[in-house]
């Protein structure tokens, strides 16, 4: 599965949206209504899921900036 | 699961004196560290100069180990970081913040990490970066707080992580350190015991505050702006809910919060201030120095853990 896809759903499964409303452009924590918890629940889950280490979570504003991390972080 | 958290730190009871912005000054923090727990120093009101004139203070008043805490988010947490590590601290705990920038060149000069965390998710991020203990904060805790309570969040931490964890949240005595025990914590920190000890500089208005609170004296304001604060429901309190319940601008709500802190703990204004303080706050009902208040607790603990095979049901 695409690296996206697979993020959207588990960012979805943590804010409880569907996934047809997160985009590349969505932001975590203002259009999901995510606070810090939820965040990092969703940093940890995206960690196990591709055995990657996300540093600079502070940078992660956007869905798309989730994925560059987790695609850079693969290579 | 257990660890000797004592022999880590240096100390000699499993007692950490939680960090309280404006409150643990070195006169508290002293008090504690010399009675053979950990002092720990809040620096969520200071800059660095201020930071380091604490420390110097401090090391006056002790030759104990105790920590700092450094708030990530403060606005000087940069230049705070470079005191602790120019002055040698002992023990750094952390508060409100994910990423402990320097925390390789904390442990090479020599100190233990010990980040305050809410929640599992967090607690492993921490474990992964390498710090040495974790406190399991739950949401009864006085001033900023989760959304987990201590009987969840503990025992759910000790099953994820393989460092020790410190329980805080709700504990003021010896029977909460003993449930703790149970839940697999390590150790125990405490803020509202600490708070009404009798070398605590607080405004002595804000000590009585605590010492007639009851049960259900305190309310979490600030959930809707995500930085969610625990304080006793005065009537500043009460106007902040109202602000939220109007879905007012957070610039209306920030203008409420400022300066409330310093408004209570040093003028001692307890309708207008922000009174942070714990929901065990009801059980704290007397003043005693640092010493004796840890005397007493680990008295009672000891003599619970001692006897808790005969009330097994």
């Amino acid at each position: 599965m695409e690296v996206l896809e697979r993020i959207k759903e588990i960012i979805a499964e943590q804010t409880g949206k569907d996934i047809a409303e997160i985009t590349p452009e969505t932001s975590v924590m203002e259009d999901l209504e995510a606070d810090s918890l939820d965040l990092f629940q969703i940093i940890n889950d995206i960690e196990d899921e591709f055995d990657v280490k996300i540093e600079n979570t502070d940078e992660i504003k956007t869905v798309a900036d989730v994925v560059k991390i987790v695609e850079e972080n693969q290579q | 699961m257990y660890e000797n958290i004592c022999e880590m730190l240096g100390i000699e009871y499993p007692i950490i004196q939680g960090a309280m912005a404006w409150i643990a000054t070195p006169e508290l923090v002293a008090a504690v560290s010399n009675a053979g727990g950990l002092g720990v120093l809040a620096t969520g009101h200071l800059n660095g100069e201020g930071c380091r004139e604490a420390i110097h203070k401090l090391k006056e008043m002790t030759d104990r180990p105790y920590a700092v805490n450094i708030m990530l988010l403060s606005a000087y947490a940069e230049e705070i970081a470079k005191v602790l590590y120019e002055e040698k601290v002992p023990v750094i705990t952390t508060g409100a913040g994910s990423t402990i920038t320097h925390l390789k060149a904390f442990q090479e000069m020599g100190a233990k990490v010990i980040p305050v965390i809410p929640s599992v998710a967090i607690a492993k991020r921490f474990e992964k970066d390498g710090v040495n203990a974790v406190i399991a904060e739950g949401m009864e805790s006085g001033g900023h707080v989760g959304k987990t309570t201590t009987m969840a969040l503990v025992p759910q931490v000790v099953d994820a992580v393989n460092i020790p964890v410190v329980a805080a949240g709700g504990i003021a005595d010896g029977r909460g350190m003993a449930a703790a025990t149970m839940l697999g914590a390590s150790g125990f920190q405490l803020g509202t015991r600490f708070l009404v000890a009798k070398e605590c500089t607080v405004h002595p208005n804000f000590k009585q505050r605590i010492l007639k609170a009851k049960d259900i004296d305190t309310t979490i304001t600030g959930l809707s702006t995500g930085h969610p604060v625990r304080v006793i429901r005065n009537k500043m309190a009460r106007a902040y809910e109202a602000l939220e319940r109007q879905n007012a601008p957070a610039e209306k709500l920030e203008e409420l919060g400022t300066g409330a802190l310093r408004k209570a703990v040093h003028d001692g204004d307890m309708e207008n201030g922000s009174v942070m303080s714990g929901q065990i706050a009801g059980l704290v009902t007397k003043e005693q120095t640092a010493k004796e208040i840890i005397e007493e607790l680990y008295s009672e603990y000891t003599n619970i853990m001692k006897n808790a095979i005969k009330v097994m049901r």
